[in-house]
């Protein structure tokens, strides 16, 4: 109602729009996902052409968390400093299926789903998911993003 | 040097501490007394004609569930052995009981062994005496118990951090 | 005595070499969340100025219970876990398990079969070299190798897709063969692939080779001994680069690496360079070993030397059930996609005819009660496999080194102990020695050329 609600709710879109297509990933990247990642920010599956294309390795820059490979016990501490670290507005993606369940590794060393440690966003199952399936996953938290909805 | 002239050679050598030796699908094995590893290892290594320099493998079994071993000593102590000279190889074995499951070090003879052992104290809970720095290898420090044997179940769950789910 | 410059300046910066003099280190900690430790190791560098007085190098942040998970299922649900060891090779870390079981049992795959693991390996391995060269390279920060290493990775993920179905994880070996048999039109995409290779290995050799700046870096940095490394088990090209020619596929030929002709490129230094042009030339070999073996495979195309059209799997089964048997077994029949290459003519070329391992082909399956219960027997909990009481250790060539599958049966369907010997374990347990006396920069390269790869060094 009013002109004044017009604006704000252009802004918000605004930002959204700009936030969605200026994604600085983190690429938490342990194990085999990591390839997948690594041909899905390369020439032939580029996510540079989504705005996604520069990864920041520190957590202070990136406002996206892509935790990308199976999470072990020893490394769940590393990742929630890592989540803690990076500031709002932020977004955690669950890249391959041992982020999203623990994949087929239901034994004593594996976090079964890192959803136990930090709230995700958007989850890509496969093991490891095909570049098609990451960057369906990357529209889906792009729309996430453009509406602004956060977890955490 | 064949498979069955290296067994000779230790046998030769070390006389009653190779306690028995097999072929089984071309690998040639000794088993050793655990308080002649030394000598047997520093063998394998110096002997000119036998000359194992590499120590390809270090890892244990346990032979706890085995059928026809329950009762016997429980670890298994098992180095692989490889010569870049000759190339030929040759597996070590000792046993060790549960209870008094302590194996001499081979760290002085190759380096590698620093961290083989410490996988295997790790993973199945056999002591190396004389190693310079037993930690765990690859569980964090917190961790109880030794998953490898046959009585961790592969599920049991000992997070960290987080739920015990 | 081994004298290389490369130590005695290290030994020489960790004496009484140049150091901010002031006696107090900082300890630098590149822990497991790092762009350039591939995400999971913790190397905890003591510096003194910019050199590393002491580091200590921590694994384990990606142990996945591999050896325990293979215990659990049958002697073919190892499989995908040995996938997942070295991921950027998968397949020779499938063939090397496989065969180790092979050995166990006692049995041989057919000559086809020994041809595909070989030229499938070679593919892997090249995988393996492009990934390592590119990301170390971009860590130095030639990205546009980075880009162009992958884009030829990408083009041999599709000769592997073709053949396995994925493209990473392919859990394409079995124990007795391998899953099916190459698609039609092989040869000439991997020669189209290869040739693509080739030209992206022309542009990095041009790029990075005599290049002022890689060199600068590169030569003479993370050198170690011969006996160092001998003493520490290293094997592979870390291995080669320091003057011994040890290849696992030349000491023990196995599957048809004794009917290929192909070099073993070795250096002298040990240090990264050296490293490097060990595994660019390596590349070369690979690709020379696969064409040779295509060239050479037996058993070419599919015979279809019976009469008849093939008819479709349910009618099959019918004709069976109604009793009209004879010759029934030699019709051929269509099959699903992904049953693709599992009739009997493909399979009997690529998989050891032994009826305890194997599973028979779909026409033995529907039309035969002899394969049905065979195929039944082999799957179900508590038959399957079973290899005799025992013990095995088999070891292909990884891209890394020796890649050693150490297997224990006690008789029954399920592997009594799996273990596998990471080639990237010893010169992970030495790279304090590669880097300690260097600068806290030279880590990245050093770390870079040897490697790692978390799925084999934490299984």
């Amino acid at each position: 109602m009013g002109v004044g609600s017009f604006f704000t709710s252009r802004l918000d879109e605004a930002i959204g729009w700009a936030r969605k297509y200026s994604i600085f990933q983190y690429p938490f990247v342990t194990a085999c996902c990591g390839m997948e990642y690594m041909a899905t920010a390369c020439s032939h599956y580029d996510v540079d052409r989504f705005g996604a294309g520069l990864p920041r390795f520190s957590p202070r820059q990136a406002d996206v968390l892509f935790v990308v490979g199976t999470i072990s016990h020893k490394m769940a501490p590393v990742l929630k400093r890592i989540y803690e670290q990076m500031t709002e507005p932020k977004w955690v993606v669950a890249f391959g299926v041992c982020t999203c369940t623990g994949g087929f590794y239901d034994n004593y060393a594996t976090v079964q789903g890192i959803d136990t440690i930090i709230p995700v966003d958007v989850y890509i199952p496969g093991c490891p998911p095909r570049p098609e399936s990451v960057i369906d996953g990357l529209m889906k938290l792009q729309e996430k993003i453009a509406v602004g909805a956060q977890r955490y | 040097m064949d498979g069955a002239a290296i067994l000779e050679r230790l046998r030769a050598r070390l006389g009653s501490s190779v306690i028995e030796t097999h072929a089984q699908h071309g690998d040639h094995t000794a088993v050793v007394d655990p308080a002649a590893l030394p000598a047997a290892l520093s063998l394998c290594r110096d002997d000119a004609d036998l000359g194992f320099d590499v120590l390809m493998d270090l890892t244990a079994v346990d032979y706890q569930k085995y059928p026809g071993r329950e009762d016997g000593p429980r670890f298994e102590v098992v180095y692989h052995l490889y010569s870049l000279r000759w190339n030929h190889r040759i597996r070590v074995k000792v046993r060790v009981d549960e209870d008094d499951a302590v194996v001499p070090t081979a760290v002085p003879l190759w380096p590698i062994a620093n961290w083989f052992e410490r996988e295997v104290w790790d993973m199945f809970g056999v002591r190396f005496e004389g190693h310079p720095d037993p930690r765990r290898l690859l569980m964090y420090e917190e961790f109880v118990g030794h998953p490898l044997r046959k009585d961790y179940p592969i599920n049991r769950r000992q997070p960290l951090i987080g739920p015990r789910i | 005595m081994d004298a290389a410059p490369a130590t005695t300046r290290r030994e020489f910066m960790l004496g009484e070499g140049s150091g901010t003099g002031s006696g107090q280190n900082l300890t630098v900690g590149m822990g497991p969340a790092h762009p350039a430790m591939h995400g999971i190791i913790r190397i905890l560098a003591e510096l003194d100025g910019e050199i590393i007085r002491k580091a200590e190098v921590e694994i384990g942040y990606l142990h996945r219970a591999f050896e325990k998970d293979c215990e659990v299922g049958g002697w073919n649900n190892a499989i995908p876990y040995t996938d997942r060891l070295n991921y950027v090779s998968p397949l020779i870390n499938n063939f090397a398990y496989a065969n180790a079981v092979e050995k166990l049992l006692g049995i041989d795959v057919t000559e086809r079969c020994k041809f595909i693991r070989t030229i499938m390996s070679e593919i892997s391995r090249i995988c393996d070299h492009l990934t390592c060269v590119g990301a170390s390279s971009m860590e130095l920060g030639a990205f546009t190798v980075f880009l162009y290493m992958i884009k030829a990775r990408e083009f041999l993920w599709e000769l592997v897709e073709d053949v396995t179905g994925a493209r990473l994880t392919i859990s394409y070996g079995r124990v007795g063969g391998v899953r099916a048999d190459l698609p039609e039109g092989f040869e000439a995409k991997v020669r189209a692939a290869f040739k693509q290779t080739r030209e992206v290995l022309d542009e990095v050799h041009r790029l990075l080779t005599g290049n002022r700046i890689f060199m600068d870096r590169m030569v003479g940095i993370g050198a170690l001994s011969r006996d160092e490394t001998i003493g520490y088990a290293i094997t592979g090209p870390l291995l080669r680069a320091v003057g011994v020619g040890y290849d696992v596929r030349r000491a023990s030929p196995h599957w048809a690496y004794d009917r290929v002709e192909f070099e073993v490129p070795t250096q002298n230094d040990g240090d990264n360079y050296s490293r490097y042009l060990v595994r660019m030339a390596e590349m070369e070999q690979s690709m020379r070993i696969a064409e040779q073996a295509l060239a050479t495979i037996p058993g070419g195309p599919i015979n279809v030397d019976f009469e008849g059209r093939p008819i479709d799997p349910a009618a099959y089964v019918d004709q069976g059930k109604q009793g009209k048997t004879e010759g029934l077994l030699l019709m051929p029949i269509t099959l699903s996609p992904n049953l693709q290459g599992q009739n009997r003519t493909a399979l009997e070329r690529v998989t050891a005819h032994d009826k305890r391992v194997v599973l028979p082909p779909k026409e033995t399956a529907y039309g035969s009660i002899e394969g049905l219960m065979n195929h039944f027997m082999l799957i179900m909990e508590g038959y399957g496999i079973r290899p005799p009481q025992g013990e095995a250790y088999f070891a292909s060539e990884g891209a890394n080194g020796e890649l050693g599958f150490y297997v224990v049966s006690d008789g029954g369907d399920r592997p009594y102990r799996v273990r596998c010997r990471p080639p990237c374990l010893p010169p992970m347990a030495a790279l304090h020695r590669m880097i300690e006396g260097e600068m806290i920069a030279d880590l990245i390269p050093t770390f870079g050329s040897v490697n790692m790869i978390g799925g084999e060094l934490d299984r």
